[in-house]
């Protein structure tokens, strides 16, 4: 099933009725992502979408038995959302919303740090398993069912990836978006791992940005137990220092968070580095010898 | 957001951390008021007087300074209150100081030496906890310490299910070798920062220096404090002490129009949807032979308006020698910005320098076809590397 989402996701959506909630419901499961529910506090017991509404997690794990749950209530209450699908048991939780306060996200991961889940986001398109099941707000036509794994802390740069693989004739295992906030659920390193246990998966595409040490961690993991080829892009060369750069976590801070101590530290662990976002995928079809 | 000394001195102070007392001034007369009034609360023999500006290093530029009379405080607050400062951090333009800080010497002479500290609250990305950062070395640009003497940087990590605790306050007071009245005193002030740290959601404070006087208080002296901005809905009290003066006129405009706009030094502007692909684009541009001259997120709703208020703002720049917007369709349909551009274009006259339009993704073609057919002097791109490489023949 590639990794995190597929043909067995059962997946609830909290903020089910708003309109966010509601248009990219319809998306999902126009993809043919099996939703069986959703939750709205104080609207339990109607229906929408065909699908019922619950007032909690808590009651729609009892009735519909979700394995995943996408969030998109205000900022404000998304963490509360968060906590809430974990403490129900859900084994996936993937936050759509963008924010959500630095402490709010702080208590979140360590309310998480001792319950046996696993969080997408928040800040994030969400996860895709091409022809299986859609968990996010990405658009759906661009992705192919394919080999390659594309782990990115952004949204529009994962879907020009996700487009460049498609036309140099791969398709994707799955995409995650691990979002663009400070402190996130998924790492690219947790995302990495997923990809080189994944048997469906051939070859990795890693995008990150300026901020933070999370690819320089995924790059020692690659040189260390990495068993297939890994492209990798860093954007945000040209970003001054200090600066935020739309996302609350793509600012800066000192040397070794620029893309340059990034992509050195990439290629030194064995990743195909490009600078250029252009050919990102003409250098995975070197890699793993698609003619594109 | 970040808020001024004074403003972050008086958010610490209403926590118990204790301060460098001081009162703002905007004219040279209000400087002696103050300076007089100071000396009535405090007893200050002298007085510092601080250039009010959101950047550091404002010492170096000549924005701080001592006076020992009141005429000394009349003549300094007047060179320096609407004097434009250059500082290591704000570019050679500078910027121009509107307010000052009549503040008490706390280095006044007694039984003891004055030592400087440097202290900080961040968060620490990597364990998503908040940390102390702690030097002996204060006063100095903590950076080169952290380069050169890393082992004299201490940090200490805040475990959220249970907040700092009193064993590691004292631990921060060992480590900056005190002991006695200036231990306790020490101990205290962690506390009352941290606390200050969490309940106004901030996410940076840098304390530089702390000072231990000569009568061993502990005393904050500098403060630079900046507020999480996704959290300003809980705290109206400091929203309230954004001043706009200090940001740029083009981003806050930007703002207002919900684009996130960051002004940059190079030709070319550029117009995105989504923060990574606009830092992407930027770093294209650097490829391609030009220099960007801003990060322009227009987020996930560009239609018409949006694109016109990105152009207007990219426009204002002198600097910019051609536009490239780059946006990847997903809900946002390519053919609705492609009309947008077109609008836009005739909506605002002369636009006299090169544009190249690169739309991929949801009605690519149709937006393409768009742009081609309006007759405008635009250029249309569907795959991401002719958007480069069309970049390179304009600024050719």
């Amino acid at each position: 099933m590639s990794i995190l989402v597929g043909k067995n996701s059962k997946v609830l959506v909290q903020g089910f009725t708003g309109g966010e909630g509601t248009f990219h419901a319809t998306q999902m499961i126009e993809y043919g992502t099996k939703l069986v529910g959703g939750v709205t506090p104080n609207k339990g017991g109607q229906t929408h979408l065909d699908l019922p509404v619950f007032n909690t997690v808590a009651d729609a794990v009892t009735e519909v038995k979700p394995n995943v749950s996408i969030i998109f209530v205000p900022p404000a209450f998304a963490a509360d959302a968060i906590m809430e699908a974990a403490e129900s048991g859900i084994a996936l939780i993937v936050c759509i919303s963008e924010g959500i306060p630095t402490k709010d996200m702080i208590m979140v991961k360590a309310y998480l740090s001792d319950r046996e889940c696993r969080l997408v986001g928040p800040n994030c398109p969400g996860v895709i398993t091409p022809g299986e099941a859609k968990v996010g707000i990405m658009p759906a036509f661009i992705h192919k069912p394919g080999r390659i794994g594309i782990v990115s802390r952004s949204g529009t740069l994962t879907y020009e990836a996700v487009d460049q693989v498609t036309k140099a004739g791969m398709g994707q295992s799955s995409c995650i978006g691990i979002g663009g906030d400070p402190i996130i659920g998924t790492t690219t390193k947790d995302a990495i791992e997923l990809f080189m246990n994944d048997p469906d998966t051939d070859g990795i595409v890693m995008i990150g940005e300026i901020g933070g040490g999370m690819e320089a961690e995924a790059a020692y993991y690659v040189k260390e137990h990495g068993t297939k080829p890994v492209v990798g892009f860093i954007a945000g060369q040209t970003a001054p220092k200090g600066r935020r750069m739309g996302h609350a976590g793509a600012i800066v801070g000192g040397s070794s968070d620029t893309a340059e101590a990034k992509m050195k530290i990439m290629t030194e662990c064995g990743i195909h580095v490009v600078e250029s976002p252009a050919i990102i995928g003409k250098k995975m079809a070197e890699v793993v010898g698609v003619l594109a | 957001m970040n808020v001024h000394e004074y403003q972050g001195k008086e958010i610490l102070k209403s926590f118990g951390v204790t301060i460098q007392e001081g009162i703002v001034a905007e004219t040279a007369d209000q400087a002696v008021q103050a300076a007089k009034d100071l000396q009535e609360q405090t007893g200050t023999k002298m007085w510092v007087i601080k250039a009010q500006i959101h950047a550091g290093g404002r010492g170096k530029g000549g924005g701080v300074k001592l006076a020992k009379t009141l005429e000394e405080v009349k003549i300094i607050a007047g060179e320096i209150i609407g004097m434009q400062l250059v500082t290591p951090q704000t570019g050679p333009e500078g910027k121009k100081v509107n307010k000052v800080l009549i503040a008490e010497d706390v280095y006044y002479p007694g039984d003891s030496e004055v030592e400087e500290y440097y202290m900080s609250v961040l968060l620490n990305r990597d364990t998503g906890r908040n940390i102390i950062m702690y030097s002996t070395e204060g006063g100095m640009d903590i950076e080169k310490v952290a380069a050169e003497t890393p082992h004299l940087i201490f940090k200490e990590e805040i475990d959220p299910k249970v907040g700092l605790q009193g064993f590691q306050c004292r631990k921060i007071a060992y480590n900056l070798g005190l002991s006695g009245k200036s231990f306790k005193e020490m101990t205290k002030f962690v506390a009352s920062l941290y606390k200050a740290y969490d309940a106004t959601d901030s996410s940076l404070f840098e304390i530089n220096p702390v000072i231990k006087a000569s009568d061993d208080r502990i005393i904050d002296v500098d403060a630079k404090v900046a507020i999480d901005d996704n959290a300003l809905y809980r705290h109206p009290e400091y929203e309230a002490m954004r001043d706009k003066s200090e940001e740029d006129p083009t981003e806050v405009e930007a703002g207002e129009n919900d684009l996130n706009y960051v002004k940059l030094d190079g030709n070319v502007g550029c117009m995105v949807n989504g923060a990574g692909l606009a830092m992407a684009t930027m770093d294209i541009i650097k490829l391609s032979g030009g220099d960007p001259a801003n990060f322009l997120d227009v987020g996930g709703a560009a239609n018409a308006e949006t694109v016109e208020a990105g152009f207007r703002i990219i426009l204002k720049d002198p600097n910019v020698k051609a536009i490239l917007i780059n946006i990847f369709g997903g809900i946002v349909r390519c053919d609705k910005v492609a009309e947008g551009v077109v609008a836009a274009y005739k909506n605002i006259p002369d636009i006299s320098i090169p544009i190249i339009v690169r739309l991929q993704g949801t009605n690519a073609e149709e937006g393409k076809k768009i742009i081609d057919d309006s007759g405008l002097q635009v250029h249309s791109a569907i795959l991401l590397q002719d958007a480069a490489d069309k970049v390179s023949e304009v600024l050719a």
